[in-house]
């Protein structure tokens, strides 16, 4: 019999290996899977894992679904090591898209071509904006804020609809619930010629920089994750618990309102009822797989695009449905959490 | 074989953990109506031990004897079967509970409430112990609720009783009926193995005892034949050196409380009643009383942690700060040394370099950006001028031992020269050679002109450093005391504060 025993210390090793060590296990159990819907385990691997870097094209859509996933995760891992235990980036994310569309339909064939400053900024407005109800619910009235955000999720996802459906509306759009399409001045401008990568690229670069200064170098960022690691050190030191609060969730806001608005300004064009298919859900797994870490975000946005880009690669080449995404997504993060047990554990012979 | 059998004999017992050999060939022997001391520092293997006894813990090696015969009890159930109790030093009642489900919920069997009742308040009579059976044991006072562990030990009829620190929780008066308690026991034929690391106690109470150090049996004695020194010796290799200095003329009142009187933030804490106090330059004032008495509200109001008091019923100098937060109260010159080490006086995962930040608000940062060069220096400053045993400046603050973070977190804000320094339980758990270097360097500060406030459940080293001493006891503090003209029994007298039903009205009174 194997028995589970605490180690005296973290393994540091184990930390960095059981990212790997969940993806090797989510690969075999997706080699399980596709033997069970008797599909070639070795070419449905490689639809997923090897088809979308095999062109330009493939890499610059990996990199165009892991802009959102990215900014989102950066937000969240600032808020974990806050200990504030945002959920809802999917939800700022989304109310992002909606304030950023907002603006975007402001605009006209005269606007300037730097409108889309605009539309970017009131994308980080509305996804603070959306941050700051589960700040104050919980600075106010110590309301759980995992549960008050993961529900404004979906209150934000029900304002898109009404708002598509309703005021936003194209009239010229034979009654789908979509907005007009923008105007090239609101769109962000495209990188290069042939892709649907935009200066959203740039952006993200310059955030993540800053994401890792403010984490690792700043004395504000310090502060911060005093708050989350030790709230009595942080109380005894004069640091504000309110702040950490605020802080972390306007900062996560601000970013998952940017992602919406570079998808809404970006590949979409538009505003539609679904404007991500669970980008702010994946970021969770992203921050984690990334060990709430800049760098290992780059790394594990990467590989959950490929997740999203395998899982639509595989509905047309393998015929499997869309849930695949989905089933990967949570086997992952399944297997994740199951090799981060041995952080702090070890396997013992009884 | 001896003559007659010991009641209780370990032979040879080793236990390693994980990076550690807790017990190392470790020999000792009871004999029935012995009061046998177990004495050595935070960390030299005494709780181990007592584990194997009581069957929490499984030796490596090694045998135990029990009245002779060889036993390995694989659990505490097997333990008391064999007629083996334990008092442990962190209470294990349930605080909504009677005293008398207390106790049933710990005896086998069902049992009939009434008579269990009146075997308690026999129990009581006959070992001095008088207890209520039907009061909740939240209303009860700290003493009591050890009573109610050692009543509930006894009626399983031990022949051995392990006592783990008993005293740390009572005041003098209590700890000399407890010592009579354990006399009694012992005149009837119970053995009891009294851990301890207070020497004194251990020689007015124990007849034998043996020494840990590092996991090792150092030295097997009778107490009574050694001295403190001679037994700390044994304990920790050296003696330790007093704390000296040169007392100046106290000078001009720095730290003032001014009739003080505030609910506690949580339900569970201590309202502070008028509470009043000075604090002048140059001097040491002492603040003595059993932990849970206010002590804790008092002094989150001084650092500002707790920011609600009446501005002016907190001053440095002539400036009000009841109302400012922490950092504005640091700026001032107080510097704020806390009880809790690790999770509060530092961030127990985080570098000595990066805890520097806590408390030094100038000088380490430039353009709100972490200098790194700075808070290294400044760790490594530290660590070398108060010979803080670490890996480096970059060593989290949970791998030090906890004298060694104390030193360092002393050092922290005495390097400061703050104005005003107030310390909670500077040698708490710190073992015996840095608890005198922390002492000598709260001298050394007043020495150089600092106000000192120094709160200690520890009456011998209030004694030994300071001036003046307030006694705590139910939120409210004493007279100003003179060290000079106190004894010990007036201020044990003044910790007993409140007669004891007093803490359960307060309790009432805080809920209410």
């Amino acid at each position: 019999m194997l028995r589970l025993e605490a180690r005296p210390v973290p393994s540091k090793l184990m930390g960095y290996a059981a990212p790997v060590i969940a993806l090797a296990i989510t690969v075999v159990f997706g080699t399980l899977l596709f033997l069970a819907l008797g599909k070639n385990p070795a070419a449905s691997l490689r639809v997923f894992f090897v088809t979308p870097l095999e062109n330009a094209r493939g890499l610059s859509e990996v990199a165009l679904k892991m802009i959102p996933l990215l900014l989102c995760s950066l937000g969240l891992a600032i808020c974990y090591r806050s200990n504030v235990w945002n959920i809802g980036a999917e939800g700022q994310l989304v109310v992002g898209g909606v304030a950023a569309g907002g603006m975007a339909l402001l605009a006209s064939p005269d606007s300037t071509r730097a409108f889309f400053v605009l539309v970017l900024l009131a994308g980080m407005l509305g996804g603070m904006a959306w941050a700051a109800i589960t700040a104050l619910l919980r600075d106010k009235f110590n309301a759980n804020e995992i549960l008050v955000s993961l529900m404004l999720t979906y209150v934000g996802g029900l304002l898109l609809i009404y708002l598509v459906n309703g005021p936003w509306k194209d009239p010229k759009g034979f009654n789908f619930p979509y907005s007009k399409t923008f105007d090239a001045a609101a769109m962000v401008p495209k990188l290069f010629a042939g892709t649907r990568l935009s200066w959203g690229v740039l952006i993200v670069v310059v955030v993540l920089a800053a994401a890792w200064i403010f984490l690792s170098k700043s004395k504000a960022g310090f502060r911060l994750q005093v708050a989350g690691q030790a709230p009595l050190a942080a109380r005894f030191a004069g640091f504000s618990a309110r702040e950490g609060i605020w802080a972390s969730l306007l900062l996560c806001g601000a970013l998952s309102g940017l992602a919406g608005a570079l998808e809404v300004a970006g590949p979409l064009g538009q505003l539609t009822p679904q404007i991500s298919p669970g980008y702010g859900f994946a970021a969770i797994i992203v921050a984690w797989l990334g060990r709430l870490h800049p760098g290992g975000c780059v790394f594990a946005s990467f590989i959950m695009a490929l997740i999203y880009i395998g899982g639509e690669l595989s509905q047309s080449r393998l015929g499997l449905p869309a849930a695949i995404t989905g089933v990967f997504q949570g086997m992952l993060l399944l297997a994740l959490l199951t090799a981060d047990t041995f952080i702090h554990y070890r396997l013992r012979k009884a | 074989m001896p003559e007659l059998a010991a009641r209780l004999q370990l032979t040879g017992i080793s236990k390693r953990y994980p990076g550690v050999l807790a017990n190392d060939n470790v020999s000792l022997t009871v004999a029935p109506g012995e009061i046998h001391g177990l004495i050595g520092e935070n960390g030299a293997g005494k709780s181990t031990l007592m584990k194997v006894v009581y069957g929490a813990a499984r030796p490596d090696s090694g045998e135990m004897r029990w009245n002779g015969a060889v036993v390995q009890p694989s659990s505490p159930a097997q333990a008391r079967k064999l007629g083996i109790g334990m008092v442990f030093q962190h209470f294990s009642l349930f605080d909504t509970l009677t005293v008398v489900e207390n106790v049933a919920l710990a005896l086998p069997g069902k049992l009939d409430r009434a008579q269990l009742a009146r075997d308690i308040e026999a129990m009581g009579r006959r070992y001095g112990l008088p207890v209520d059976p039907s009061q909740h044991v939240y209303s009860l006072s700290v003493g009591e609720r050890q009573r109610v562990e050692i009543i509930r030990c006894l009626l399983q009829q031990p022949s051995l009783l392990i006592m783990d620190e008993p005293t740390s929780v009572l005041t003098p008066q209590a700890v000399e009926k407890l010592f009579g308690t354990l006399h009694q026991l012992s005149s009837e034929g119970v053995a009891i193995l009294y851990i301890s690391h207070k020497l004194e106690e251990v020689r007015t109470l124990c007849s034998r005892a043996t020494v840990l150090r590092g996991g090792r049996v150092t030295g097997v004695c009778n107490p009574r034949e050694e001295s403190v020194a001679s037994l700390s010796r044994l304990m920790i290799g050296a003696e330790p050196p007093r704390a000296t200095g040169v007392a100046r003329e106290a000078g001009a009142d720095q730290l003032i409380i001014d009739h003080l009187s505030m609910e506690p933030q949580e339900r569970t804490g201590k309202p502070l009643h008028d509470v009043s106090l000075v604090v002048r330059k140059s001097e040491i004032v002492g603040i003595a009383g059993v932990s849970g008495n206010g002590q804790n509200e008092l002094l989150s109001a001084i650092s500002g942690e707790d920011a609600r008091a009446p501005a002016r019923s907190i001053r440095i100098g002539d400036t009000a700060i009841g109302r400012l937060p922490v950092v504005a109260r640091r700026a001032l010159g107080l510097a704020f040394v806390p009880e809790e080490r690790l999770g509060r006086g530092a961030v127990p995962a985080l570098g000595l370099d990066l805890n520097t930040l806590l408390t030094h608000d100038t000088g380490l940062t430039r353009h709100g950006l972490i200098s790194h060069a700075a808070i290294t220096t400044l760790a490594r400053s530290i660590i070398e001028r108060f010979g803080v045993k670490a890996a480096g400046p970059a060593a989290p603050a949970k791998s030090l031992s906890g004298g060694n973070l104390q030193k360092f977190i002393v050092g922290r804000e005495v390097v400061k020269s703050p104005q005003v320094f107030v310390v909670s339980q500077p040698t708490w758990g710190v073992d015996v050679g840095a608890a005198a270097q922390i002492r000598q360097e709260i001298v050394a500060l007043r020495d150089a002109g600092s106000a000192v406030l120094v709160v200690s459940e520890e009456l011998e080293e209030l004694f030994e450093i300071c001036d003046a001493l307030y006694v705590i006891a139910n939120g409210r503090l004493s007279q100003r005391i003179a060290v000079r003209d106190a004894t010990i029994e007036q201020i044990g007298e003044l910790m007993g504060g409140a007669p004891a039903s007093g803490a359960g009205a307060e309790v009432q009174h805080a809920a209410a």
